[in-house]
């Protein structure tokens, strides 16, 4: 009798205990995440310019997107451009430098700072700023050019070329990818190699055989986390270009797109929109990823997944 | 065969070399710049400068309207330190729950705490807007801070429940069977031992909080009231009339703090990215 009231006392208590802890996690979801998310559906589904009270207009904001919109267009295809280019690039990066590291070089620490820095400064205005500076008409690039007789352009107004400039200030950041795979190369066991070798492998079929099927939950999981990220690039547009989106929108990235609408012109319904619109994008897109995963990501017994 | 290898050696020492420079290049571009006369930084390419000057940081640290830069570091501190504090301890409340308590409808709750995690910011973003501005918040910093205090980043809840996870059930155990209960078990016991996760929680907080640029701009548009970055951002004109020498001493300076984290939180990092894959 006396167990048994203990025992209650402690569930009770455990309940209790829970939710005084989870409150202000609580507060948050609803007030800042759930509640926000019901309502920018509602919102997309309106005209709202948030002087004047959301007007009804049912999927109007959905219509004019998908049907008459260039910009929508142009910027969607511009931000898979920099997805599809940024992310596996910086992985295969981040992988080559990493196997290279890994085979027990003097000096490991200081490269591995040296190579990490980047991702860690990366994401401030300041270095937006230096690399626009970098690809500049008369920047560091064109002076290294120059030293062979070509003359090159200015990279960051031409239309063509700016996007390729913020992908490579996103595969420059590839160091923290890199820390992730020299972990997990070490925790390849020796054995495997040792065991391979006495069978004749090659290094080549060492690595597409044990490392790299070793890799693939690593991989995976920083191939969702950089789909969802780079999806949401801003900074690097917004500096790099004039923040408008030029030159000639070569610059439009998805989000800043909608921040236009929303903030600029405060279209805070048709913002609504997009900003579903690009929920649905990447929540598919992580679908996709997610179903192929049976097929290439190897999980070991003892590992599990992630 | 020796020779071939001694030559690998060498030829990836110096690819890696190499490498190493083209990757700090940017860094070392903006420290050097920032010590040239305006008129130089454009025409000598060379990284060390022939005529060194401060007058950069004079000119860029009086800021402008009067506001020096001082006062946005101050306020960048501040948001940084305010938003660590509330990750810290509304994360790791959040985290004890969910890794150690029984309770009801846990399993609910922490799948919703999972799908947060993947959901993007610009969805939630208008309407949290619209409630910022509907409580007049616009213009302080209550929009950056006050979601870190109520648990909104839960990513780290994640990585905190994994930690405790690992930690054994024993110690609390028998730590009940002593008489403590359930709140001194999290301050007593689980906050030390979770220490490492707290400081990775810190240091990650702190430098995408100093680096917010885009809710900072969303927010705050008083000069008195901006941040580092959106300092250097107003002293960036993107049609070039910009003064660069100020503009790239200010840019250095901005990087600091975090530079700093990272020289006495080295460990901290590289750990904590290679067990959690954070960015």
């Amino acid at each position: 009798m006396k167990i048994k009231s203990a025992r209650n006392s402690l569930a009770s208590d455990h309940n209790r205990t829970a939710y005084l802890f989870l409150t202000p996690w609580l507060i948050g979801f609803f007030c800042l995440t759930l509640g926000p998310m019901i309502a920018s559906l509602y919102f997309s589904l309106t005209k709202y310019n948030l002087l004047n009270s959301p007007s009804w207009i049912g999927l109007g904001n959905y219509v004019k997107i998908l049907s008459d919109d260039e910009t929508f267009r142009n910027s969607l295809f511009l931000t898979f451009k920099y997805v599809f280019f940024s992310v596996p690039l910086k992985l295969v990066f981040a992988l080559i430098v990493a196997m290279i590291l890994n085979k027990g070089l003097r000096g490991l620490g200081i490269y591995r700072t040296v190579y990490y820095l980047p991702s860690l400064l990366g994401g401030s205005i300041a270095i937006a700023i230096v690399w626009r500076q970098i690809f500049a008409g008369d920047g560091v690039v064109n002076d290294f050019l120059g030293w062979f007789g070509i003359k090159g352009p200015s990279w960051i107004s031409h239309p063509d070329y700016v996007i390729y400039t913020i992908i490579m200030l996103t595969i420059w950041q590839f160091g923290s990818a890199m820390v992730i795979f020299l972990a997990g190369l070490k925790q390849v066991p020796t054995e495997l190699y040792e065991a391979s070798s006495i069978d004749g492998a090659g290094k080549g079929r060492q690595f597409f055989n044990i490392t790299l099927p070793l890799l693939t939950p690593v991989i995976f999981f920083n191939l969702v986390m950089g789909i969802i990220n780079s999806f949401q690039a801003f900074t690097p547009a917004f500096v790099i270009g004039d923040g408008r989106g030029g030159p000639l929108d070569a610059t439009m990235f998805y989000t800043l797109y909608l921040y236009l609408k929303g903030f600029s012109f405060f279209d805070m319904g048709y913002a609504s929109a997009l900003a579903w619109i690009m929920l649905l994008i990447i929540g598919f897109l992580t679908a996709i990823v997610f179903t192929t995963q049976k097929y290439w990501v190897f999980y070991s017994d003892d590992q599990g997944g992630k | 065969m020796v020779k071939a290898i001694a030559n690998s050696n060498l030829l990836r020492h110096l690819f890696i070399i190499v490498l190493g420079i083209l990757m700090l290049y940017p860094v070392l571009w903006l420290v050097s710049s920032s010590f040239k006369p305006n008129q130089l930084i454009f025409s000598e390419p060379g990284l060390w400068p022939k005529e060194w000057t401060f007058n950069n940081y004079v000119k860029g640290w009086a800021g402008f309207q009067g506001i020096s830069f001082g006062q946005f570091f101050l306020n960048s501190a501040m948001i940084s330190i305010l938003c660590v504090l509330g990750n810290i301890i509304t994360c790791s409340l959040a985290a004890f729950a969910f890794a150690r308590l029984k309770f009801k409808l846990s399993k609910l709750w922490f799948a919703f705490m999972i799908v947060t995690i993947m959901l993007p910011y610009h969805v939630t973003l208008i309407p949290q807007y619209i409630i910022f501005s509907e409580l007049n918040w616009l213009n302080t910093y209550y929009p950056l801070i006050v979601p870190k205090w109520l648990a909104t980043d839960s990513f780290f809840i994640l990585l905190m429940v994994q930690f405790i996870r690992g930690i054994p059930r024993e110690l609390d155990e028998s730590a009940i069977i002593d008489g403590c209960n359930l709140r001194s078990i999290y301050v007593r016991i689980m906050l030390p031992l979770l220490l490492p996760a707290l400081i990775t929680t810190a240091i990650f907080t702190f430098i995408w909080t100093w680096d917010d640029f885009f809710s900072q701009m969303i927010y705050i548009s008083k000069i008195d009231l901006f941040t580092v970055q959106l300092g250097v951002r107003a002293l960036f004109d993107p049609s070039g009339s910009s003064d660069w020498g100020a503009l790239l001493a200010m840019s250095a300076l901005s990087l600091i703090p975090i530079s700093l984290i990272f020289m006495f939180f080295q460990k901290y990092f590289l750990e904590g990215i290679a067990t959690t894959g954070f960015k």
